[in-house]
């Protein structure tokens, strides 16, 4: 088990360090001279000279990537260009507000998304399976950012249930912080006021960021149990009298799910990516409103900063991906 | 002589297929007695599986059945809902041993949950037995009792592990073990060793035919393979495209096949072929099937009959019976 | 014929593509079709931010300009972007595909890494950064699109290339002298041509996905364009009382990237048999 996490992680090296590569390409090679970029428009040559030489931009290339590998293994990007507080304590802030509103999501997704594919398949070609089919193109035919909007524009503005925006209710006091999590720290505080406050606030941006990985998930898992029920094992528990309720909700699925369970490995990317452009619609504080305005104000530290975080959290949830498919699977197990 | 065990009589079998309905079985008949060996004989495709799955209703969507029983125990299997089927038949009262056993196990499971889990619902627990524990327990039991019968090495420590951990031949005594779990009346096998090497398949052999009689089961052995039936079998049907052609104590079918179809196929068989030639013509389509003979194509006897008659058995010896014009005139001349 | 009777079965499918011909008929005669083709620019602040109307059914924006026209014209920019990074971004990607599946050694090897290394960040962020480099417009956008597409098209030829090399055909071809571009472009291309297809297909209503965000987030179109992504981003400041501003633009993209996606899926039904088993 060890070996194996070891092992992946070893393997993952190489693309973070591509990663890593590509990144600072674009930040540090491409643009014709970042120093004037990051000055302004009215900086005079001295204040030019100044920032380049305080961002090292007059050392050769090479150098600057080693100083840069050098940061990046400490997790010190530098400080925000913007925000004038260092990379790495905005994104330990922000964090756990975008993992908190992408595991609710994928959470979502994959809890509905499963029985759902599962029910599609069972009734194969019948009236739930078309008008799951047609749900789920429609799913990932919508624009996240418009969908967002009409959720708010019913949902908070016209009904008046949920709030617009934000992570917490601004009369409400934020519970003391212990994980980053809202959720979990409200309920660590004993406050329920502040955790049904947060549940509130995550119910639309979690709907939207879900939509597209809900629909995924359910495709994927209707192709397995389909795939699966062809099987021969299927026929033998039928034929040995196992009743079609166990057959398919234990025996049926714990096989369809492998292919669900690669796709949600896929999906964190894309929820990663979501994540963007819900935070910023529903201004959640998370790294994803904080990776826009990076990228709008050419804050190049917090680019290669978030860039970095983003490629390590990919990574990890693919080999915990790749951990479950082993648990799920016993002939992948031994490969552990 | 007593009720059969099995009684398939005048059973048609049609499936929806994109081109058209398939008359997939046309006047099937079959008879297990109590405590004996059936082999049903055919080439691929002949129906056999279909007739399989009819039996234990688990029938293909799109596929209905147009006439005909099937009597098990004297009750109309065609009958009874998928829940009283799944119920008190399948696994039950027939027992399954499937084709592959490379296929059949789940891979994600280990054996003794699939196992175990068939019994939980199937396996009648002793009087004295309450409780789930102590049915469960007792289903264990009984379970490695079972497995140590069919001749698999430590019983106990097999239950947990995964179906890839198995070789073939073990695998197949696992099925076996599994058909013989809840106590049925029947078992059906479909080519339980055609997945199997030569050796191993003597082995499963010998091991089936011990059972039947050390557990009074009857067996619906169904292969393509005459010799199989041979070494195996009480009685033997011959089906072929859906038709029952012939059937009878195997001894008389295989020293004395009556029907066209049989005596080709056992010209064919490698161990008496005197020539390599196979059965000339093809099988014919099951759609738009003509209502007489299906052989009647390939058949050098065939009359312009043979396509219109309906089927029709005729016995020739003592409960030799055969589907072919040419013995009903037999018995006179004979 | 047979895949043109089983396409003409696939209800989806087939709804697919009708969507997908009415969209491209109404990018084609755009100007023609919408009711007040001036409002790309015009604005008429007298009548602005109305509800919808038979005059102007899809209701005015902030600049009094026709919703309806709009969203009509839009259909043109959002097939121009899509087809322009789909096509080069298969401009850029199958040659790379084929050259990194036929040949083994360290080229090859470098090509599959970057593609990689391209599929491993999420192709919006990574398009985010590409058009902030440049100055923000349609034309960056499409750029940025084009350089986060490309390694699609590259790993589906490669796949499809590596399982050909070696197939009897190829060999025969080597064994006859035949040059390395011809195998690669008139005997391996014409195999990956179908999964091809799929890909820009499914790709077109992506891009437009895309390209509808960026220019949402001020990273693509700009004002006056009448883009549907801006046009959203607009309509913000005018919410909840303009609620048409918004949907109507939305519900474009949702039915083109809905028409294209179903295509696709129709269309890979067809290419992939075993996908297709499971219809």
């Amino acid at each position: 088990m060890l070996r194996f996490i070891l092992r992946r992680v070893l393997l993952a090296i190489p693309s973070l360090f591509g990663l890593l590569v590509l990144t600072f390409f674009l930040v540090r090679v491409v643009p014709a001279d970042p120093a004037t970029a990051l000055a302004g428009e009215n900086a005079t040559p001295a204040q030019i000279a100044a920032i380049r030489h305080e961002y090292g931009f007059d050392q050769p290339l090479y150098k600057q990537f080693v100083v840069y590998l050098g940061q990046v293994a400490r997790f010190d990007f530098g400080e925000s260009a913007y925000s004038r507080r260092p990379v790495s304590l905005d994104i330990k802030q922000r964090l756990p507000a975008t993992l908190e509103l992408t595991i609710t999501s994928l959470l979502l997704g994959t809890f509905l998304g499963i029985p759902l594919g599962t029910i599609a398949a069972v009734y194969h070609n019948r009236w739930p399976d078309i008008t799951l089919r047609i749900l789920s193109v429609a799913g990932v035919a919508i624009a996240a950012f418009w969908f967002a909007i009409e959720l708010q524009l019913l949902f908070s503005m016209e009904l008046d249930w949920l709030p617009l925006r934000g992570r917490l209710s601004s009369s409400m006091d934020a519970p003391p912080l212990v994980t980053g999590f809202m959720l979990i720290d409200s309920l660590l505080a004993g406050r329920w006021d502040a955790f049904t406050d947060t549940l509130h606030h995550l119910i639309l941006p979690a709907m939207t960021l879900s939509l597209g990985g809900l629909a995924t998930i359910a495709r994927f898992t209707r192709a397995g149990v389909l795939e699966t029920l062809q099987r021969d094992f299927v026929t033998y528990a039928r034929a040995q009298g196992v009743p079609s309720r166990v057959l398919i909700w234990k025996y049926v699925l714990k096989n369809s799910i492998v292919a669900a369970l690669t796709q949600i490995g896929l999906l964190f990317g894309g929820l990663i990516a979501g994540a963007v452009v819900v935070e910023t619609i529903f201004d959640w504080p998370g790294i994803g409103f904080y990776t826009v305005q990076a990228i709008l104000t050419a804050d190049y530290k917090v680019i290669l900063g978030v860039t970095v975080v983003i490629g390590v959290i990919y990574a990890a949830v693919n080999i915990l991906v790749d951990l479950i498919h082993g648990l799920v699977d016993p002939r992948l197990r031994e490969q552990l | 002589m007593s009720a059969p065990l099995l009684d398939i009589q005048t059973m048609r079998l049609s499936v929806k297929t994109d081109e058209g309905m398939a008359q997939i079985l046309d006047h099937v008949a079959l008879t297990l007695p109590r405590g004996r060996i059936l082999g049903l004989v055919g080439e691929s495709g002949c129906g056999k599986s279909t007739l399989v799955r009819a039996v234990l209703g688990i029938l293909p969507r799109g596929a209905t059945v147009d006439s005909g029983h099937i009597l098990f125990e004297n009750e109309d299997l065609l009958r009874l809902s998928e829940q009283e089927l799944a119920k008190r038949i399948r696994g039950s009262r027939i027992g399954f041993i499937p084709q592959d056993p490379y296929l059949a196990l789940n891979p994600v499971f280990t054996v003794g949950d699939q196992l175990l889990s068939v019994m939980r619902w199937h396996a009648p627990a002793p009087p004295g037995v309450t409780g789930r524990r102590a049915r469960m327990r007792h289903h264990r039991e009984r379970l490695v009792e079972l497995l140590r019968r069919v001749q698999i090495p430590e019983p106990e420590a097999v239950l947990d592990r995964y179906p890839h951990q198995f070789s073939g031949g073990q695998r197949q005594r696992l099925m076996i073990a599994g058909a013989l779990a809840c106590s049925p009346r029947l078992v059906i096998a479909d080519e339980p060793t055609t997945a199997l090497d030569v050796t191993t398949q003597l082995q499963i052999l010998k091991l089936l035919k011990s059972l039947v009689a050390e557990f009074d089961i009857s067996m619906l052995f169904v292969t393509h393979d005459f010799g199989v039936v041979a070494q195996l079998c009480d009685d033997i049907t011959v089906m072929y495209a859906g038709q029952t052609v012939e059937s009878g104590p195997t001894a008389a079918v295989l020293a004395d096949p009556q029907h066209p179809y049989t005596q080709a196929l056992l010209a064919c068989h490698p161990d008496r072929a005197q020539s390599l030639l196979g059965i000339p013509g093809r099988v014919p389509s099951p759609l738009n099937a003509p209502p007489g003979c299906r052989y009647a194509p390939r058949c050098p006897h065939a009359i312009d009959d043979c396509t219109r008659r309906a089927p029709h058995f005729a016995e020739t010896g003592a409960g030799h019976l055969v589907n072919c014009r040419l013995a009903e005139t037999q018995p006179e001349a004979a | 014929m047979l895949v043109l009777k089983k396409f003409a079965k696939d209800k989806p499918a087939v709804l697919g593509l009708i969507i997908v011909l009415i969209v491209i008929f109404v990018a084609i005669f755009a100007p023609l079709l919408a009711p007040y083709p001036g409002d790309v620019s015009a604005s008429h602040l007298l009548r602005r931010l109305k509800p919808p109307t038979w005059a102007y059914p899809f209701g005015s924006d902030n600049l009094g300009r026709d919703i309806f026209s709009r969203v009509i014209l839009g259909t043109r920019g959002a097939l121009m972007i899509a087809t322009t990074v789909v096509g080069l971004a298969m401009v850029i990607g199958v040659p790379l595909g084929l050259l990194g599946g036929y040949y083994i050694g360290w080229g090859s090897e470098f090509i599959m890494r970057v593609t990689d290394m391209f599929l491993a960040v999420p192709q919006l962020i990574l398009a985010l950064a590409l058009a902030q480099l440049m100055t923000p417009s349609i034309e960056s956008a499409m750029l940025a699109l084009t350089l986060t597409y490309w390694p699609f098209f590259t790993r589906i030829v490669y796949a499809e290339t590596r399982r050909l090399k070696n197939a009897l055909f190829i060999d025969a071809l080597q064994c006859m002298g035949a040059s390395v571009p011809r195998i690669l472009f008139l005997h391996i291309l014409p195999n990956c041509i179908s999964s091809i297809i799929v890909r820009a297909t499914i790709g077109m209503g992506f891009t437009i996905l895309m390209a509808a965000v960026l220019g949402f987030l001020g990273m693509g179109a700009t004002p006056p364009d009448p883009d549907w992504g801006l046009a959203i981003s607009e309509s913000r400041q005018y919410l909840p009382d303009s609620w048409w501003f918004a949907t109507f633009p939305g519900l474009a993209i949702f039915f083109t990237v809905l028409g294209f996606n179903m295509l696709g899926d129709g269309l890979r039904d067809i290419v992939d048999p075993r996908l297709r088993r499971s219809r």
